[in-house]
């Protein structure tokens, strides 16, 4: 486990070494688009962060985790959990707000921040996905892959809420 | 999403009346913004050092021997496009960026890859069967280090950022293997029920 991101580096970097890319000058072209993406999701980040804070100190949080209660308890789902699971098919940079939101108030290492990772890395920006890939098509219906995509996103977090009562 | 966002403050606006917590609520959404920007900072610096490796993956080809890795799989998926190349080698840099996580090189190869399949679907109001699969591959895909999501963890003090990846790798390929087979069934059972009405 502990070999797995060194490792990771070492071969991305001895290819290119192997394939005479300038590794340095690459690496800060790549640090370059990472700042460019920060750039471009931390609209998205503060608008969910302000809104959630907004829905948790006025206590609509609390209706709403109280009214899904009986499903989540059903599937041992954290209710903490429950606007990150709302969120994410939808917006990718806003799950990423909530995530952040879950782990300043619980910690990272918690089991309520560890299922919120896992879910977070399990499932997609599904309807987002969906839109994108089929804008520049001549395709009208696309219906049917909608139940396929959301059973997946469905399966990642119950699988999510398991995996930590197994793993941690 | 507009709608979404509208009602988050909408109704907490309205809720707090009712509840009598209206200061509290503005307080609560002005540290959020304060708070926000402290976050994508202390994650920004992480985030920016793996987006530097993985450039160095897609142009220093470890993205390359990735994609002849996974070949093989694409073959199965796709069992109609043995002779479409250039249809298969979008969708192989689309699944070995997903899998490196480099979103943005995903993006354009996939929709590369779906203007190829628009080409050749015969019914071209409805999305093929080869179109609905490389959908579903992409809603559900998975990611080999899941760098935001360690970023973030280190970020707020964890002291094993990297102990999820191996429950993300389980329960996404979950995922993707049960969105896949309900897809595949959903297009077995549209299949059958298009030959009866012949």
């Amino acid at each position: 486990m502990a070999f797995l991101i060194p490792s990771v580096i070492l071969l991305i970097i001895i290819s290119a070494m192997k394939n005479k890319i300038p590794v340095y000058s690459t690496f800060c072209d790549g640090v370059q688009w990472g700042m460019k993406t920060v750039i471009g999701i931390f609209p998205v980040i503060l608008a969910i962060t302000t809104a959630v804070s907004m829905m948790r100190a006025s206590g609509l949080m609390n209706i709403i985790t109280e009214i899904i209660s009986p499903i989540t308890d059903f599937f041992h789902i954290p209710s903490e959990i429950l606007p990150l699971a709302l969120i994410r098919p939808i917006s990718g940079g806003g799950a990423l707000g909530i995530l952040s939101d879950i782990l300043e108030k619980y910690n990272p290492d918690s089991i309520t921040g560890i299922i919120a990772c896992i879910i977070m890395g399990s499932t997609e920006t599904t309807f987002y996905t969906l839109m994108v890939y089929f804008k520049n098509t001549r395709v009208k219906y696309t219906g049917h892959i909608i139940p396929a995509a959301v059973f997946g996103d469905i399966v990642g977090i119950i699988a999510g809420v398991a995996a930590s009562t197994i793993f941690f | 999403m507009n709608y979404i966002f509208a009602f988050m403050i909408i109704l907490s606006l309205i809720t707090s009346v009712f509840t009598g917590t209206m200061n509290e609520t503005i307080q609560a959404g002005i540290e959020g913004a304060e708070n926000s920007i402290k976050v994508v900072l202390s994650f920004a610096g992480i985030m920016c050092m793996w987006c530097g490796f993985l450039k160095l993956a897609e142009k220093g080809g470890a993205m390359y021997y990735l994609s002849r890795l996974i070949s093989p799989i694409t073959n199965l998926l796709f069992p109609r496009l043995k002779n479409n190349q250039k249809a298969k080698e979008y969708i192989t840099a689309n699944i070995s960026a997903n899998l490196l996580g480099v979103g943005n090189a995903a993006t354009p190869a996939g929709i590369a890859a779906m203007n190829e399949l628009d080409k050749i679907n015969k019914n071209p109001d409805r999305a093929s069967d080869e179109m609905s699969i490389f959908t579903v591959l992409n809603t559900s895909s998975i990611q080999l280090i899941p760098t935001t999501i360690i970023a973030l963890r280190s970020a707020f003090g964890s002291s094993d950022p990297g102990c999820i990846i191996i429950p993300v790798w389980i329960c996404s390929g979950l995922s993707l293997i049960c969105a896949l087979t309900m897809m595949k069934t959903i297009l077995f059972f549209k299949e059958k029920r298009n030959s009866q009405n012949i």
